[in-house]
């Protein structure tokens, strides 16, 4: 779409999930270039979900994700269960595959040696570079994770849960890295659970229960009302939910009217009834104006 | 001693042609078996090798004990089944080693069906079993090719299929590479299988494979140790396995692998990283 910003993320009716079944669930926005955004909601709200729909790891189910320009400049951390970390390999090699991108498979990493030990030194593993990644403790792994993301130079860091299970002090430590990397102009989104963390180092946060309950800044999203709602809406994955009956909109210019024929059951609980919609509509908004470029009107056709 | 180790091979041309034979395998199948230990698909190369059966038999059956005819159903019969699993896994619910399971004992029993038919029961043994006194100029042309193009395949995918082993989803946010560098892994597999089956015999082809690279894991720490130290260890079962059997006139394939068994024994009991003994007499801990 022509309106897609450069170096933006655009999500237009976005719906990821497993097996037809929505973990994210027709999710529009924007995260503008330099976004500093907190992703929270309860276990289960779609947080990694988005993550890997974003860089791409998993289809959308409907909908798209639009980022233009930003195909080859996305790192992605995701939870450190994911790695095999009995693989008999030094933290330099681990930090080296960030090269990837400018080495490819067979250029020597030789010459860019000292970027890698820079990046160790930046996370306060200077001479760790020939442990095995299997000796490291959970905290150190996280860092050398973290020197990776450095020598990627990435335009956008999406971090699934960075801080779980590591200290204070490491917490601290990366965070400024977050900081730090924010000043650059890069965008950052990190799904997180520390509500407290959130408050004092993000600007602005997406409140995700499947769907979108509040978007905006940080401040205004995490009120005790939306935390509640996000905690009611996140339940139930139903065996047998019914077919979604929320068309897709070609665009937010067509937005009223043309799905009013939907023939969804409204006596039907499950997890996303659209009976809501009609009662709560006014409530998805986005918490905030509009000129911060995030989310358009959530619910079209039924908040309308 | 050295007359016992080496004196058969200076004697005859036979055994030092089964030594060539046995040395070029010993250079490229240890360094695929560390990779398919380390990915813990070391038994599913075992199916593998299995899977490789039918095709050979095919050959067999269209050109008789051809070498080319074997060589090349049993890389197609390979390639095929290791495919056709990868496939089933992708676009269903079945895990890959389920998928490889159902597709290798199909392979098998199509296999031994297509031999019985037609050749005798020396004929099965010989597929079984394997030749290593037998190896012809083309033999030893196919395992010195095959033990080339391992190498340089291996070198020219080690970066990618190390990341593939270690954190498939970086890759696959950084690169497209991780599918083709799976499928090459599987194809260099293949390729040491057939040419383990020519010398060692279906039943045995992982053999040198998988023994030398699981007992380098006792000796080294990482990767650029272990490799070297499973092609020493397989070609020190070679000679040993080859003497041994000729000496004590026993089946020459069986001797090679159980002299790389006994390798594995041994490092598991004195091995210098988590052998046995190292872990009942324990050194003093260090203060940091």
């Amino acid at each position: 779409m022509s309106c897609d910003l450069p170096g933006a993320i655009t999500l237009h009716g976005l719906t990821l999930g497993y097996d037809r079944h929505p973990a994210v669930h027709h999710l529009d926005g924007v995260i503008p270039p330099g976004a500093l955004l907190a992703l929270v909601g309860p276990n289960g709200a779609g947080k990694s979900t988005l993550l890997k729909g974003i860089v791409g790891e998993i289809p959308c189910l409907e909908g798209r994700i639009a980022r233009p320009g930003l195909d080859e400049a996305i790192a992605y951390l995701p939870q450190a269960a994911e790695i095999d970390r009995s693989f008999p390999l030094s933290v330099l090699d681990l930090v080296a595959m960030g090269l990837w991108r400018r080495l490819g498979p067979w250029r020597s990493a030789r010459r860019h040696r000292a970027t890698l030990l820079d990046a160790l030194a930046a996370v306060g593993l200077a001479g760790f570079e020939t442990r095995l990644i299997g000796t490291l403790s959970g905290g150190q792994f996280q860092r050398a994770l973290f020197a990776r993301l450095i020598v990627q130079e990435a335009r956008v860091l999406l971090l699934d849960e960075p801080f779980t299970g590591v200290d204070g002090r490491t917490t601290a430590d990366l965070l400024a890295l977050v900081r730090a990397w924010h000043g650059q102009g890069r965008t950052i989104v990190a799904a997180l659970h520390d509500l407290g963390q959130v408050r004092s180092h993000f600007p602005h946060t997406l409140l995700l229960a499947r769907e979108s309950v509040a978007w905006g800044p940080t401040e205004r999203v995490l009120t005790p009302q939306n935390l509640a709602r996000a905690q009611s809406l996140s339940e139930a994955w139903d065996e047998d939910a019914a077919v979604c009956g929320r068309h897709e909109a070609p665009g937010p210019s067509h937005g009223h009217g043309h799905d009013h024929d939907h023939d969804h059951d409204h006596s039907h609980d499950h997890g996303h009834d659209h009976g809501q919609g009609h009662d709560h509509g006014a409530d998805r908004r986005p918490a905030h104006p509009r000129d911060h470029g995030h989310g358009v009107a959530r619910d079209r056709g039924h908040a309308a | 001693m050295i007359d016992l180790l080496f004196g058969p091979f200076l004697e005859f041309g036979f055994m030092r042609r089964a030594l060539v034979g046995c040395l070029a395998l010993s250079l490229s199948a240890p360094p695929v078996g560390v990779f398919l230990m380390l990915r813990r698909m070391s038994l599913m190369s075992d199916a593998m090798s299995h899977a490789i059966l039918p095709g050979a038999a095919v050959g067999f059956l269209v050109a008789g004990l051809s070498l080319p005819a074997m060589t090349l159903g049993g890389l197609v019969a390979g390639l095929a089944v290791a495919l056709m699993a990868g496939l089933v896994t992708r676009s269903t619910v079945i895990k890959e080693d389920a998928s490889l399971a159902a597709f290798y004992l199909i392979s098998l029993a199509g296999g031994v069906l297509l031999v019985s038919l037609r050749g005798s029961q020396i004929d099965l043994l010989h597929i079984l079993f394997g030749s290593v006194l037998a190896l012809d100029d083309p033999a030893l042309w196919l395992l010195g090719g095959i033990a080339t193009v391992t190498l340089f395949g291996l070198a020219a995918i080690y970066r990618p299929l190390v990341m593939e082993c270690v954190d498939p989803l970086f890759l696959r946010t950084v690169s497209r590479a991780g599918g083709p560098v799976h499928y090459a892994f599987l194809g260099l597999v293949v390729m040491n299988l057939v040419g383990g089956f020519q010398a060692l015999g279906t039943l045995l082809a992982v053999g040198l494979m998988l023994l030398p690279a699981i007992t380098a894991r006792f000796w080294a720490a990482d990767l650029s140790g272990m490799i070297p130290v499973s092609i020493l260890i397989a070609m020190l079962s070679s000679v040993v396995g080859l003497s041994v059997s000729y000496q004590a006139d026993l089946p020459t394939g069986p001797a090679i692998v159980l002299a790389a068994g006994g390798f594995y024994l041994v490092s598991m009991l004195i091995g210098r990283r988590g052998g046995l003994v190292r872990r009942l007499v324990r050194a003093r801990h260090l203060e940091a």
